[in-house]
């Protein structure tokens, strides 16, 4: 059901248009930050808006779109993206990853691999990969213009120096299409993998810094490290406590108050799927006890 | 045996009840009304207008209602509502000369055509708390007493200046002008595009910055040439008719500082100034952002930029509340995913250093 | 020494104004490969104002700096855009700064502040970068251990070792040094320069080296210019100039030089 008084997908058509443009210029450059003119939206900054107009440009009446937060889609800030657009588009909304045209995501892409046809929405909150080196925006922007990513490797040099090892986890800056320094959005770098030569369309968007970037099907993307260090995902010594999966990146819960912990898939589909098709693990609630928070079409 | 929680829809729905209790307060005491915030919290309501970028007393008090008198929320939702607005026309620049001053001040000056104008000011007033405020239809309601004479319009201080070249001309350059509504701001920026974020900053930065170049980051020893509040006309030229046309009123308040003198080999010392304007009655703002455009202005002048007020990114990008509330605030929304690659980094990073004599 | 028809570096006419005071006025001269050229004179002489127009710090007001790109050809540097000064500043020229921290990361340790010219270069196996790093701490004279020490530990001339070093690591053609010995006391000034000495010979460097002091001048370059009030007074080889100086000014300045 739609909220009569705003247009398709709240933002008016001129904007949409021009949040479009932007994104054919990212995609037509791999990689590169297109500024665009942001506007306030109902969320605040910080919550979401870039990807919001992001996805708010490109939805239309026939798609179906999944909402997640840190892989799950019953955290808050994803329900309360989903109803945004159940209220402002008449848009079918699915929990299933296999099922949705456009996935909008905070901090996680889906363990389910995509395909093409499907479009996956990053929010970003800081664009810019130099900015921890380098705070201001006019010399970052000379320095993507030259390919002066030093700075870069130093920071990753100088965690090796030492640590022994390149200590970013998240947000791990990759190379896309030999070309650009990006930043993935604060993904764990176990995720990093996923975003190589992706059949779906990847697209990030940044409300509060106003900035745009794409990665298109097939792109190559490839984590920053050395030769002598190559990149390496994080690994779990056990396996998911509900459905076993042991390929998929595991949550940490805190059970009791005597340090009792349990890991469990953070992503809430892809674990769903697995005890619905009878895997679980030491933990494992049967397949009944699943239960789904929004339908396919609701 | 563990169960994943569901029910997030379940809990914002209960969060949105409880606070719109919250909102309320205690049902026994009557539900405030728009008319009143309005009316009596005209100074809440200018704040919001100003920074929300929207002159509509009536949305801004329903606003601030709304955002149970957080200004800073009240700001976004105006800023959020103005997103949604179409836009019919561009009008006319306001010509403040023409303001029908209800309150103008000059520090630069003992008197001065026009007169010291003092109008609704707290300036003077002893800050001790009415208690007779308290009572409600209570405070002494008797007004003031009529002037002996109408206030002349009043000609600008920074004119009379100009006449005699003593203080350095503002010219309109030509051009288009810039507008951050609908492009980006890129870095280094012309002073129309200063202007506009500061003129939507929040004032606590502002003030703050301001200050700052008062306490020698950046002194540019300002002086409050005039200080004007009071109503202007709003015009628009339609095309059809080709000539300006009158749509409404609006209340501004418009701070022009007259700061440090500049000379050079070739020509010699003028003033040099700093302007600030708000919707309403907002001095301390005006005052603030007038002082800030100054500092702003060191690199078209020539001057080291050696403080954060004169900073063009530092004190432009940080003084949108809207952007700068969502920001600081989106901690709070999960960030376990990421937090779980620390941890495991840092326990690995551990266990090799324990390894390791 | 290479045998191309062209010099490194063409100078010609080149003057700059700050307003109404003259920086330098109508400087010409050329630059061979491998050699050192000092600029001397008393501050306030115009050899720092020169070394900035000639580096691309500053846009001279007149007259043309013409650079021979490793493909030959006669570049005019300032008609290039920002961009493409950008890249020969990385590639290309080097430049040793008076105060090392203008010329180092102060947050990120020695080895890091070599290796990043590398890394910026496409170096990508970080024990070779490493390895590299720690040559070049050698060649100046900086022990192994310092390696991951951040340069705010070093003393003065640690610095300014390390600030050579971080230069000339990616073998830069040409270097533009304002007076590196600077601020240092002579036994440090006396080792720096002759690390500087053998450097520029093994490198076979082009250097252009601004400085007050005449022993450090006698020491590195091959030529002299010295200037006074903006302009080059007398020039010539370093031993003629210095031995036996022509212009009333230039023989003021050598004969007010302490003897030790």
């Amino acid at each position: 059901m739609m909220d009569t008084g705003y247009n398709y997908a709240y933002l008016d058509e001129q904007t949409k248009r021009m949040i479009r443009r932007a994104i054919l210029k990212a995609v037509a450059i791999p990689g590169y930050q297109v500024p665009f003119a942001g506007r306030e939206m109902p969320l605040p900054y910080g919550w979401g808006t870039g990807g919001i107009q992001v996805t708010a440009a490109v939805i239309g009446p026939n798609d179906t779109l999944k909402v997640i937060d840190q892989g799950a889609d019953d955290t808050t800030n994803a329900v309360s993206i989903r109803r945004f657009f159940a209220r402002t588009a008449a848009v079918a909304t699915t929990e299933k990853t296999t099922e949705a045209t456009v996935i909008q995501t905070r901090h996680r892409i889906p363990e389910t691999p995509l395909g093409e046809g499907q479009m996956l929405i990053y929010q970003v909150p800081i664009p810019e990969p130099l900015r921890w080196m380098e705070p201001r925006e006019t010399e970052t922007r000379k320095m993507h213009a030259l390919q002066e990513y030093g700075v870069m490797h130093v920071k990753l040099y100088e965690d090796i120096a030492h640590y022994g090892r390149i200590a970013t986890s998240y947000n791990y800056p990759v190379l896309v299409n030999g070309r650009y320094v990006m930043a993935p959005s604060p993904i764990p770098k176990f995720d990093n993998p996923k975003m190589d030569r992706m059949p779906a369309l990847q697209l990030f968007g940044a409300g509060r810094e106003k900035r745009i970037y794409a990665i298109p099907p097939y792109t190559r993307v490839e984590s920053l490290d050395f030769d002598d260090h190559p990149f390496e995902v994080q690994t779990w010594d056990g396996a998911c406590a509900l459905c076993g999966a042991t390929d998929s990146y595991l949550d940490e819960v805190v059970t009791d108050d005597a340090g009792g912990r349990m890991f469990v898939c953070s992503d809430s589909d892809y674990c769903g799927d697995r005890r619905a098709a009878g895997h679980t693990g030491d933990q494992g609630a049967t397949a009944a006890d699943y239960v789904r928070v929004t339908e396919a079409g609701q | 045996m563990y169960v994943a929680v569901k029910g997030g829809e379940a809990a914002i729905d209960n969060a949105h009840r409880l606070l719109a209790e919250e909102r309320r307060g205690n049902p026994d005491v009557p539900d405030l009304t728009i008319a009143q915030i309005r009316e009596q919290m005209a100074l809440a309501v200018d704040r919001v207008m100003t920074e929300g970028s929207l002159y509509d007393r009536d949305l801004a008090a329903l606003a601030i209602k709304q955002a149970h008198g957080d200004l800073v929320e009240a700001i976004f939702l105006i800023r959020a509502y103005r997103t949604t607005l179409p836009r019919l026309a561009v009008t006319e620049p306001i010509d403040t000369d023409a303001m029908r001053v209800r309150r103008r001040i000059s520090a630069t000056y003992k008197d001065l055509p026009g007169g010291q104008v003092l109008g609704p000011t707290f300036d003077y007033t002893h800050r001790l708390l009415d208690f007779t405020l308290a009572a409600e239809g209570g405070a002494d309601s008797t007004g003031p007493a009529p002037a002996d004479a109408p206030v002349d319009r009043c000609a600008r201080v920074t004119d009379m200046l100009n006449d005699e070249g003593l203080i350095q001309g503002e010219s309109d350059p030509g051009g288009p002008v810039g507008d951050i509504t609908r492009a980006p701001i890129t870095y280094p920026c012309d002073r129309d595009v200063r202007l506009q974020t500061l003129a939507r900053a929040d004032e606590g930065w502002l003030l703050a910055l301001g200050y700052s170049t008062q306490r020698g980051y950046a002194n540019n020893h300002p002086f409050a040439g005039e200080l004007r509040m009071g109503e202007v006309s709003v015009e628009i030229v339609p095309e059809e008719l080709g000539f300006a046309v009158p749509i409404g009123e609006i209340t501004v308040t418009e701070c022009e500082m007259i700061n440090q003198f500049k000379g050079s080999k070739t020509a010699p010392p003028q003033f040099t100034r700093g302007y600030g304007l708000t919707f309403g009655f907002g001095e301390r703002k005006a005052m603030s952002m007038a002082l800030v455009d100054r500092a702003l202005r060191a690199g078209d002048l020539g001057e080291d930029v050696v403080a954060p007020a004169q900073d063009q990114e530092f004190a432009l990008s940080h003084g949108d509340n809207v952007e700068a509330s969502g920001f600081v605030q989106h901690l709070k929304l999960p960030h376990y995913v990421d937090f779980q690659g620390e941890l495991v980094t840092v326990r690995a990073l551990r266990a090799k250093a324990e390894e390791t004599p | 020494m290479s045998m191309s028809s062209n010099p490194m570096l063409s100078v010609q006419g080149l003057t700059h104004w700050y307003g109404a005071r003259l920086g330098c006025r109508d400087v010409s001269f050329d630059l061979w490969p491998g050699e050192v050229l000092g600029i001397v004179g008393e501050s306030g002489s115009g050899k720092s104002t020169l070394l900035s127009c000639l580096s691309c710090a500053n846009r001279p007001s007149g007259g043309q700096v013409l650079y021979r790109d490793r493909s030959g050809a006669m570049v005019d540097v300032h008609a290039l855009s920002e961009p493409r000064q950008r890249l020969l500043m990385r590639t290309d020229w080097g430049v040793v700064h008076q105060n090392p921290r203008d010329g180092l990361r102060m947050g990120v340790s020695a080895g890091a502040n070599i290796g990043e010219r590398l890394m910026a270069v496409g170096a990508r196996h970080y024990g070779d970068i490493r390895i590299g790093a720690q040559d070049w701490l050698g060649r100046v004279e900086i022990a192994d251990d310092r390696t991951d020490d951040l340069p705010r530990t070093f003393s003065g001339g640690m610095q300014q070792r390390l600030q050579i070093a971080r230069t000339l690591v990616t073998h830069p053609r040409l270097v533009f040094m304002d007076e590196p010995t600077g601020g240092l006391d002579v036994s440090v000034q006396a080792r720096l320069l002759d690390l500087l000495r053998g450097l520029v010979a093994d490198l076979g460097l082009s250097v252009i080296i601004v400085t007050h002091d005449l022993a450090v001048a006698r020491l590195l370059a091959h030529r002299l210019m010295v200037m006074k009030d903006g302009t080059v007074i007398e020039s010539g080889l370093t031993d003629q100039v210095l031995d036996d100086p022509h212009h009333p000014y230039t023989q003021l300045l050598v004969s007010s030089v302490l003897q030790v």
